[in-house]
């Protein structure tokens, strides 16, 4: 922590009211010395050396075996860890400032069937909860907007720009579609009765489909339809279906709704698929899990359910990274390392569990060509730790590097804390 | 119309007379019409039955019973046939002939004050109601109730919290108001349920709703003693009427202990309306010594044949439909007094059919006709004139064609007043049964069932197309051809003659001719005797500990444990010792040291694991039933969650899993001054009251900001809107409460709750847990209170704590705190994560806290944040979720620390409990173990186990064919501090 404060003091000093300034182009090589390297794709190297070149890895290495002569700014992180910047699926960050002001709200559009709206335009590279991603060492989220069938297309951006537009890494990446519920609340706001079997679930079902065929039939020809436009490259497979869904008997709906649309898909949530796995590998159908930090899905379910899911499809071959909507969802973006950290207390291996948040994630995403892993010739997004990341106490972050770029760790939080700490410090004089 | 016929006939002949009334229709000398009934088996009472006997019959009462009585001359005699006799049945809480209450619709701006004058200050007391003003005779319901076996009914508007007063009603259709209303005044009535005649908010909650009836209460004996400058109906009639039988509608088994709770605080024991699921808490339900009215609507099965549909239904859920009906029984096996009502049956017909499944259960005969007559009489004090069958007692009566809850047995006649009503006709014969008969050659078989409602017909082995129609004495049957395609049909009919059982007549067939038929009944099938004759009790699922999933088969007791090898975080000056022991006993931790002895205590090895005193969560709002916020006044002092804290929340068991051990549960923030708190022990398995600390630290919640100040609402009109306005609520009840403090003593002092509550806050009795944000609201706070010279205990949330450290740490005032939340409303701009840290760095008691369910069970991760965010040292961010919680709760002296003496209240973990990857193996509270990791996959296998075995019954019930219903979650609400749902 020590290290934090005095890199934010000296290497930025004050800038309480500014936004942290998105660091410049990588110039300079860096060469991280001595790290424990966490690849991300389930490879650890004990005493690593990594070469930071044009925002790329240019190298990495074990050191005791392969003898390289540092480049550029040497980091000496003996005794540290070095990781693949922390991905954070399905996320609304930048969509919202304040939950309860709805003037700072771009999270929800109305509508049943959005497929045309973009969250990227609306994702505030500047936002004051994206910055606090940094410093947890969460670099990469999927911006995905909310509500409707169809809530519409998601981009994934990384978390040091000045506009959207250099935030993006893949820029709408796939359509967001949320299953209807089988299950529904019954009563009034104020009088809620016991949730009862949907009547509407299949009726709900067969809109949906209905609006698949319609934009599957439509060719562009006659006028202009901007909604059956923008589904054109779910059916091309050019943007993934993110399927939202939780319980089994909609799971297995879903499934043969992919089949019979021919799309590629992942499910979101998905709370009841450690039901299916065998129809989820056999599909190859990823699954990006819900809340790890949740409750269980009913009063009768094992405690640790929501903890040990992730590790129970994964132990059944199913691809899986996590994900964190729900209440608070923004601001606890920050903890999906440890979330992970959570699984891996359930029985899940340390580096299993980092993939959940690094390589798992760029691959369910499609950008784990350049992202998701330390790997030679992959983007520099990485950072180096005191500590084990997953875990709050080793959690203490000292370098970030989005495409080589060395980042501010900085935050309008890390400026108060230390503006009220040097206040009481100077009463104390 | 024939019936109707014999109705009126016989109304005019037991009318009653009424000398004094003029009468311009006919001449007034007429002479008393006496009937008597013979040749019955009476049953007088439960267990009291006279074999051939005799009821005399005069103006509605019964003049004579026995056997061997002399029959007056001149009498109508008639014979029962040797048919039975049973009293009527008594309905103890029906809303018969009530008029429907005006519903009031809650528009979107809320009423906070009264909406009538000259009544009491809350619209839902309307003690004031007289049932006969809302009463009009229901013909049509009086006949559905009469068909059941009811003859007589107390009827009472169900609208309110004081509903007012009851009237007991004859069902006599034959009869008119003035022979019909036996009773006016026949009760007090209360409920927890607000009035749909009112749109006033308060109360809000059932804690409120509890607030609100002990407060008319105290109010009604101060009015008594004329204090009141103003007139007050409601107060008036309450007063007038507390000498009735005084009865309440709690609803469920945990309501019923609190109506108890209730009565017993305001001087009262009332009678309780309680649910089907009293067995449930039986202990504590006989310990109220309160007498029952209890509902035998129980569940229908669910339909689980869908398994994604039965995933649904709680294990719990599952019991109760399997246990339900076994309610009546528990209750009379532990000598509870309790009458029954039909109250939630679709349909009044249900109450025999629902009571011979209590009787399947073991309930007997004379248990379920007390509970429907000679209980609901004495429950209600009207055992002078209903309920048996006495002398001089209203002549009410059934007569049935066998033992009341036998399969078979019919209602023939409900009497009432002395005035016949046909329920079925007796005389007729019943014809159901299987027939054989030949007509022109061809044999056939006829079956007539449901009361000859239903006919089958085969002609050998072809089933063919029947229609059966009995009117009068006369049969006609119509059977189709058995090839479907002929329209032809052959027409029988038959008169019936009872002595033979079969049936004679003539067939006309399609050819025109005319032969004679005899079909003869057969005896019954082996098949249906052995249905009827194998019947075994039925056996109710042994109750748990509580009785949901995860809970104990028996209530969990302290043990001897000595825990070997562990890594033991004190909290104490020792830190953390390695390679440690610790003993436990009678509760307590009787020794810390290295190899300890272990005499007889049961050893758990902790080699590599580490051991902590449990979690303290200085901010949660789990286990409460029915509403965290009383939102109806801006201060509700007067309300305390230790009223509805829910034993059985399986949230209770998953913060067990999570190494907690006790919890403040808070009222909401709502309202600047909120409601009292619950300090409770995670005692799974234990009752509310048992769960709640002995002696507990008295607490109240506050609260400021946006909540308060309703600044989610378009339009607020509860003061306070602003800042500024909190500030002067608090100014308004201190100051009022420092005049009411003058007050008391005096002749006309107004006991209030509330003020009481208050005052204990001015006297530093009670500790304030302020729910706060900001800094100038933090700081204003604390003004106050020194102003009127006390401190603030706790600012919880408290997410600019680090802004006012300083000023906090002068002021004595400790926090409790989010790790890191933040950006969820604008007053938590400035929230940032080091908030704890540099609180703890002033000399501030600093605690971390959830305020969520899901956030409690791993509360050990937050307390890791402080590691991260400022850089607290392990030890003392474990403090953040023991000790230190447990110093701002004041129960620092039992628990927060691992110390001999103190409570054993421990947490044994896989590993530094500060890991994110740590788990929770074993925890105990007082030295008793209530999560257990190992037997935590017990119940696992058990709970499968069970749903599977109860599966099955529900598929096979529904199989039977018998009713299912659609399958249901039931979720607990999960409360944060700003939730206004019930």
């Amino acid at each position: 922590m020590k290290n934090l404060i005095y890199i934010c003091c000296v290497l930025l000093g004050w800038n309480a009211i500014a936004q942290q300034t998105p660091a410049p182009a990588q110039t300079n090589a860096y060469t991280i010395m001595n790290a424990t390297a966490h690849l991300g794709n389930g490879k650890v190297i004990e005493n690593s050396v990594i070469i930071i070149e044009n925002g790329k890895i240019s190298a990495i290495a074990d050191a005791t075996v392969v003898r390289m002569s540092p480049i550029g700014e040497v980091i000496n992180a003996s005794g540290k860890h070095v990781y693949p910047g922390i991905i954070g699926c399905n996320t609304t960050l930048g969509l919202v400032e304040i939950d309860a002001v709805k003037a700072s709200d771009d999270d929800r559009e109305i509508g049943t069937f959005n497929p045309h709206i973009r969250s990227l335009i609306a994702y505030n590279a500047e936002s004051r909860v994206v910055e606090t991603m940094r410093p947890n060492g969460v670099l990469i989220t999927q911006v995905v907007p909310r509500g409707g069938r169809i809530s519409g297309k998601s981009s994934v951006v990384h978390m040091d720009a000045w506009n959207w537009e250099d935030a993006s890494i893949k820029t709408d990446d796939g359509i967001h579609f949320n299953w209807p519920r089988t299950f529904s609340r019954s009563g009034s706001w104020y009088n809620p009765g016991p949730m009862e079997p949907s009547k509407n679930y299949q009726k709900q079902v067969d809109e949906l489909k209905q609006f698949m065929t319609s934009a599957r039939s439509y060719k562009g020809n006659g006028k202009k339809d901007l909604k059956f436009e923008a589904m054109q490259k779910i059916f091309s497979k050019d943007a993934i279906a993110y399927i939202h869904v939780n319980g089994e008997k909609s799971i297995r709906d879903v499934l043969a709704f992919i089949k019979e649309q021919d799309i590629k898909a992942v499910l979101v949530g998905a709370n009841g698929a450690q039901n299916v796995t065998k129809e989820l590998v056999a599909m190859n159908i990823p699954v990006l899990a819900g809340r790890v930090h949740d409750l269980p899905a009913r009063e009768d379910s094992d405690y640790d359910m929501p903890y040990k899911f992730p590790k129970l499809l994964h132990d059944a071959g199913v691809l899986v990274a996590l994900e964190n909507s729900g209440d608070m969802e923004r601001h606890q973006a920050r903890n999906f390392p440890f979330y992970a950290g959570t699984v891996r207390g359930y029985g899940m291996n340390s580096e299993d569990a980092l993939q959940l948040v690094t390589l798992n994630a760029a691959k369910i995403l499609g950008i784990d060509n350049n992202y998701g892993s330390l790997e030679q010739g992959k983007s520099a997004t990485l950072f180096i730790s005191n500590g084990d990341a997953l875990d709050m106490r080793g959690n203490d972050i000292t370098r970030a590097f989005i495409d080589g770029r060395d980042i501010s760790l900085n935050t309008r939080q890390i400026d108060l804390y230390n503006r009220y700490m040097d206040k009481y410090k100077a009463q104390k004089e | 119309m024939k019936k109707v016929l014999l109705l009126l006939l016989l109304a005019s002949s037991v009318a009653m007379a009424q000398d004094y009334f003029p009468n311009n229709d006919d001449i007034t000398a007429r002479g008393d019409v006496v009937v008597a009934i013979t040749n019955a088996t009476i049953v007088t009472q439960p267990g009291t039955v006279i074999t051939n006997g005799t009821i005399i019959l005069k103006d509605g009462k019964i003049q004579n019973i026995g056997s061997g009585v002399s029959i007056p001359s001149g009498a109508v005699v008639q014979d029962a046939g040797g048919n039975y006799i049973y009293p009527s049945f008594v309905e103890p809480y029906g809303d018969f002939g009530m008029k429907k209450p005006k519903t009031v619709s809650r528009g979107n701006t809320p009423q906070y004050d009264e909406g009538r004058k000259g009544y009491y200050w809350n619209d839902h007391i309307r003690a004031e109601q007289d049932a006969m003003d809302f009463y009009s005779y229901d013909e049509k319901k009086a006949q559905s109730m009469l068909e059941a076996g009811y003859g007589t009914v107390q009827t009472h508007m169900h609208d309110g919290i004081a509903r007012g007063t009851g009237m007991l009603v004859a069902l006599n259709n034959n009869g008119n108001d003035g022979d019909r209303i036996l009773k006016t005044e026949s009760g007090q009535f209360f409920s927890l349920s607000r009035s749909r005649q009112t749109a006033q908010s308060y109360p809000t909650s059932l804690m409120g709703t509890l607030a609100l009836l002990r407060q008319a209460h105290f109010d009604a004996d101060w009015y008594a003693n004329g204090n009141a400058t103003t007139t007050d109906l409601s107060l008036e009639a309450m007063i007038a009427n507390k000498n009735l039988v005084q009865i309440i509608d709690a609803g469920d088994k945990k309501n019923v202990l609190r109506v108890d709770k209730l009565g017993d605080r305001v001087g009262k024991q009332f009678v309780i309306v309680g649910g089907h699921d009293a067995y449930e808490m039986i202990a504590d339900v006989k310990n109220t010594n309160a007498s029952l009215i209890v509902p035998v609507n129980f569940p229908a099965a669910y339909d689980v044949t869908n398994p994604y549909q039965e995933w649904y239904v709680n294990l719990s859920t599952m019991r109760d439909w399997k246990n339900a009906p076994g309610n009546p029984y528990v209750l009379s096996q532990q000598g509870i007094n309790y009458a029954i009502t039909s109250k939630g049956l679709k349909k009044p017909s249900e109450l025999l059919s629902n009571l011979k499944q209590a009787i399947d259960y073991g309930l007997t005969a004379d248990q379920a006709l007390a509970a429907i007559t000679t209980k609901p009489a004495q429950i209600l004090g009207v055992s002078n004139m209903v309920g048996t069958l006495e002398k001089g007692k209203v002549a009410s009566f059934i007569m049935t064609s066998g033992p009341l809850f036998e399969d078979d047995t019919k209602i023939y006649e409900n009497w009432v007043q002395g005035s016949k009503h046909v329920i079925k006709d007796r005389n007729r014969t019943d014809i159901d049964g299987t027939y054989t008969t030949s007509i022109a050659g061809d044999a056939y078989e006829m079956k007539i069932s449901g009361d000859a409602k239903k006919i089958s017909i085969k002609q050998d082995t072809i089933k063919l197309g029947g229609k059966l129609n009995y009117d009068g004495n006369w049969v006609t049957i119509t059977a189709s051809n058995k090839d479907p395609e002929v329209k032809d049909f052959i027409r029988m009919t038959s008169r019936i003659n009872s002595d033979s059982g079969n049936l004679n007549g003539t067939a006309y067939l399609p050819n025109g001719n005319e032969v004679s038929f005899v079909a003869i009944k057969g005896a019954p099938s082996e098949k249906e005797k052995a249905s009827k004759e194998n019947k075994t009790t039925k056996k109710m699922i042994p109750l748990t500990f509580p009785n949901v999933g995860y809970g104990m088969t028996s209530k969990p007791q302290e043990e001897t444990i000595l825990y070997r090898n562990a890594t033991v975080w004190t909290n104490e000056k020792d830190g953390i010792l390695e390679n440690t022991d610790v003993l436990v006993n009678n509760g307590k931790i009787s020794k810390i040291g290295k190899n300890l002895s272990a005499g007889g205590a049961r050893v758990i090895d902790a080699t590599g694991k580490h051991l902590t005193s449990g979690i303290v969560d200085e901010h949660s709002h789990i286990a409460i039933d029915n509403g965290v916020n009383e939102a109806g006044h801006n201060s509700t002092a007067e309300v305390t969650i230790e009223d509805v804290v829910d034993p059985e929340d399986v949230n209770i068991y998953r913060d067990l899993a999570g190494g907690v051990t006790t919890a403040q549960l808070l009222h909401g923030s709502a309202n600047p001054i909120g409601g009292r708190s619950a300090i409770i022990k995670m005692k799974w398995g234990y009752s509310a009251d048992e769960m709640i600390y002995d002696n507990s630290p008295k607490f109240i919640k506050f609260a400021l900001g946006e909540n308060v100040k309703q600044s989610r609402y378009q339009n607020g009109v509860r003061f306070p809107q602003t800042r500024m306005g909190v500030e002067q609520v608090f100014e308004d009840y201190f100051t009022r409460a420092r005049e009411y403090e003058k007050s008391i003593g005096s002749s006309d002092h107004r006991y209030d709750e509330e003020m009481e509550v208050i005052l204990e806050i001015l006297k530093g009795e009670r500790y304030v847990s302020c729910h706060s944000y900001v800094q100038t609201e933090i700081n204003m706070l604390m003004k106050v209170a020194e102003k009127y010279g006390f401190r603030i205990n706790t600012f919880t949330h408290i997410l600019e704590g680090y802004k006012m450290a300083d000023k906090m740490r002068e002021h004595g005032v400790g926090g409790s705190t989010f790790s890191d939340w933040w950006a969820y409303k604008y007053e938590v701009n400035d929230a940032i994560p080091h908030n704890a840290a540099i609180m703890h760095s002033q000399g501030v008691v600093t605690a971390i806290n959830s305020d969520d369910a899901e956030m409690s069970r791993r509360l050990n991760q937050e307390a890791a944040k402080a590691v991260k965010y400022g850089g607290v040292s392990e030890e003392e961010a474990w403090k953040m979720v023991t000790l230190n919680p447990a110093k701002l709760l004041h129960i620092d002296d039992r628990t927060g620390s691992i110390k001999k003496g103190k409570d054993a209240d421990l947490v044994l973990w896989s590993d530094n409990p500060l890991s994110v990857s740590a788990t929770a193996e074993l925890t105990m509270i007082d030295g008793i173990v209530f999560f257990d990791k190992e037997r935590d996959l017990r119940f696992r296998e058990s709970i499968k186990k069970e749903r599977q075995q109860l599966i099955n019954e529900m598929i096979a019930a529904k199989n039977k064919g018998l009713k299912t219903q659609s399958p249901k979650q039931s979720t607990k609400t999960l409360y944060e501090c700003n939730s206004l749902e019930w």
